[in-house]
């Protein structure tokens, strides 16, 4: 007889994983978490690599505003130099001429002063004004982006987890914000707010605040990535893991954020991304036409809308803040089309998401 | 079907209402101003600001209000604080030019979205496909006041090839007409370009794996009436839908800027107008003017959607 004595078959096991083939192995690609295998199909995006490069030189370029302000052009976004003069290659040269017409791209001929010029009548920095702009409107595309996606997959999460009336409320508020047309919304808040500014409970906000074009461009897109997560958690609460969550006593709130949220991740970080570009082409369109970013403060768009005036004359004006904008928003929908197809090859979330719904629904009533 | 319509309709109605009331809500509930010295904008006297209060009945319960707003509204008696002028009668005179506008870009944009979304997906992973997903990328992430601004400069004044602004009635010279519109009509289309191009390429690249085009291809059929008649007609059903709900964004608002650097007359460039002297109650009547027509538009989206699709309408009438 063997000194050990037999487990008893009837009794639990003491360390069930030593007879359980269960546990994966510890190398091969079939040990890879998603994220990571994610990461490997990034790495070969060339494309999508190169537009995270360029997002992140933007970045650097708008952070670096101060220290081209105090170092090289030696002037403030906002100062003005109407009636200064700026020695170029040792001729002084008027920065605005007689006749109002503001002097053109220097580059560095007077040692990074005017690098791209002045930007008119008043004679302001244009170089550094694009800068500071793009400050502005990155600030603005990445904070309204993020309240956004929060709102969202907050919505779509209470949506498509508890159905019935609660799903009808929300569906039906976004159904209603669906049914403006997604500019004239944001002007028709824009200037009521502009005017009079915000108040509620105890945040305050005045008329130029930019929190005010945050939260209106962050409100209006919202409908458009609650629909999607909504539907994915529709499909998701049916499964099974979902059902052992409730059977081993999960409340609902632990179901929606610690079981179904993860399954989201993919889809929310997709969003995230070209949401920040769809939110700055937003602000861009609303300061364009008056009814974003208000005085003193200023962005690519608002920067475009007074460039416009001096088409003919000054055409940089223009050009340099809108190719700024084009550059951000092409380098973010690349970006986030490389980072879907990285995380999740078969997904259906489209760069477009803003132009809504892919299929009706006919359930407006 | 017909009960299908009906229940579309009343829901339109409903919806309409209630976007409505978000509008009131918008124009003279927000908090925190005097909802008269707002509307009668930034500088006013104070006795405006008194016959505006009275004029609009501010001190009445807001139900009153919001039925004596929609009163001046439908009866045409809204009048702009800007220029004092009949507000109805300014979209009613506008309505031309943001049509031409519109339906001159949709057709421009239906044709090469669609040549672009075909030739693409039929040449997938070809040096064609790849210039076209590049430039169908540039084209939904470029602001269309930098296409406005580019073209301008180009064609208005580096070559003098088209006007710069200006709006022609179609019926006073057809020629006129189109000539002032082709920049205005190509601004507005590059977005929907890309966009379109896009989504019919991936829609062509799903029919292609379905059954029935194998089944096309083994019974004999030549490789272009498979193209055409079996994955683009199947490919072209969401495309459909689409265009339904963009023609009724750009007409309902999309074309503002399009119009205001163009200098057109329509309603957007009423609408970029009131921005800049914050004169609201024009822009209070052009939100409700776009909010009709992107829910009309999408109600009539739903009906044609179901007429091509019968599961749809089968379904819905079957609750």
């Amino acid at each position: 007889m063997p000194l050990e004595p037999q487990p008893d078959p009837a009794l639990p096991a003491g360390e069930p994983d030593e007879g359980f083939p269960s546990a994966p192995p510890a190398s091969g690609a079939e040990g890879h978490s998603p994220w990571y295998l994610a990461y490997r199909r990034l790495r070969r995006n060339r494309i999508a690599l190169a537009s995270l490069a360029l997002f992140i030189l933007i970045v650097v370029f708008v952070l670096a505003a101060p220290l081209w302000a105090n170092h090289v052009a030696d002037t403030g976004p906002n100062t003005t130099h109407t009636t200064e003069k700026v020695s170029v290659d040792g001729e002084k040269r008027e920065v605005v001429s007689v006749e109002g017409k503001p002097i053109g791209p220097l580059w560095f001929g007077a040692g990074g002063k005017f690098f791209l010029g002045a930007d008119g009548g008043l004679g302001r920095d244009e170089m550094v004004r694009l800068m500071y702009g793009g400050r502005t409107s990155l600030f603005i595309g990445l904070t309204s982006a993020l309240i956004t996606t929060i709102l969202a997959t907050i919505l779509g999460l209470l949506a498509g987890y508890f159905r019935g009336w609660t799903d009808g409320v929300i569906s039906r508020t976004m159904d209603v914000i669906w049914s403006f047309p997604v500019v004239l919304l944001g002007i028709a808040l824009g200037t009521a707010l502009a005017l009079g500014g915000l108040k509620i409970g105890p945040i305050e906000m005045a008329g130029n605040s930019i929190w005010i074009p945050i939260l209106i461009i962050a409100v209006v897109y919202t409908p458009y990535m609650a629909r999607p997560i909504r539907g994915e958690v529709l499909a998701l609460r049916e499964k099974e893991f979902v059902e052992a969550a409730v059977a081993q006593g999960a409340g609902s709130l632990r179901v929606m954020f610690a079981e179904l949220l993860p399954n989201l991740w993919s889809t929310i970080i997709v969003f995230f991304t070209l949401n920040i570009a769809n939110n700055m082409l937003l602000e861009a369109s609303l300061s364009f036409l008056g009814a974003g970013v208000q005085p003193p403060n200023s962005s690519w768009g608002k920067m475009v809308s007074t460039g416009v005036e001096s088409i003919y004359t000054s055409p940089l004006l223009a050009f340099a803040p809108g190719v700024m904008i084009l550059l951000t928003v092409l380098s973010l929908n690349v970006f986030g089309d490389g980072l879907r197809d990285a995380l999740d090859p078969k997904s259906k979330i489209r760069l477009e998401a803003h132009a809504g719904l892919a299929e009706p629904e006919g359930t407006a009533a | 079907m017909a009960r299908f319509v009906a229940r579309r309709l009343a829901g339109m109605v409903l919806v309409l209402f209630v976007v409505s009331l978000l509008v009131f809500a918008i124009f003279n509930v927000i908090p925190n101003s005097d909802p008269a010295q707002r509307m009668a904008g930034k500088n006013a006297e104070p006795i405006l600001v008194k016959s505006i209060e009275e004029d609009w009945g501010f001190d009445e319960p807001l139900p009153v209000q919001y039925w004596s707003m929609m009163e001046k509204v439908f009866s045409g008696e809204l009048i702009s604080y800007g220029d004092e002028l009949n507000v109805d009668e300014r979209i009613l005179e506008g309505i031309p030019a943001t049509f031409s506008l519109c339906i001159g870009a949709a057709v421009i944009w239906l044709f090469f979205g669609i040549l672009f979304g075909y030739l693409s997906a039929t040449r997938a992973g070809g040096w064609l496909d790849r210039a076209l997903t590049v430039g169908s990328v540039a084209g939904i992430s470029i602001p269309v006041f930098l296409i406005a601004a580019v073209l301008l400069y180009l064609f208005t004044y580096k070559i003098e090839l088209f006007p710069a602004s200006g709006y022609v009635p179609l019926l006073d010279d057809p020629l006129q007409w189109a000539y002032h519109l082709i920049l205005p009509w190509f601004t507005l289309a590059v977005l929907n370009i890309g966009f379109y191009s896009r989504v019919l390429r991936s829609n062509m690249l799903d029919v292609m794996r379905e059954d029935y085009v194998r089944t096309a291809r083994a019974k004999g059929l030549d490789e272009r009436r498979v193209l055409i008649r079996h994955v683009l007609r199947n490919s072209l059903i969401p495309v459909i839908t689409l265009f339904g709900l963009d023609f009724g964004a750009t007409i309902g608002g999309g074309a503002i800027i399009t119009e205001a650097i163009f200098s057109l007359g329509g309603v957007g460039q009423y609408a970029a107008d009131s921005i800049t002297n914050l004169d609201l109650p024009p822009l209070m009547a052009i939100t409700l003017f776009g909010a009709f027509f992107v829910v009309f538009f999408n109600a009539v989206t739903d009906v044609v959607y179901a007429y091509l699709d019968p599961r749809i309408r089968l379904g819905s009438s079957a609750q």
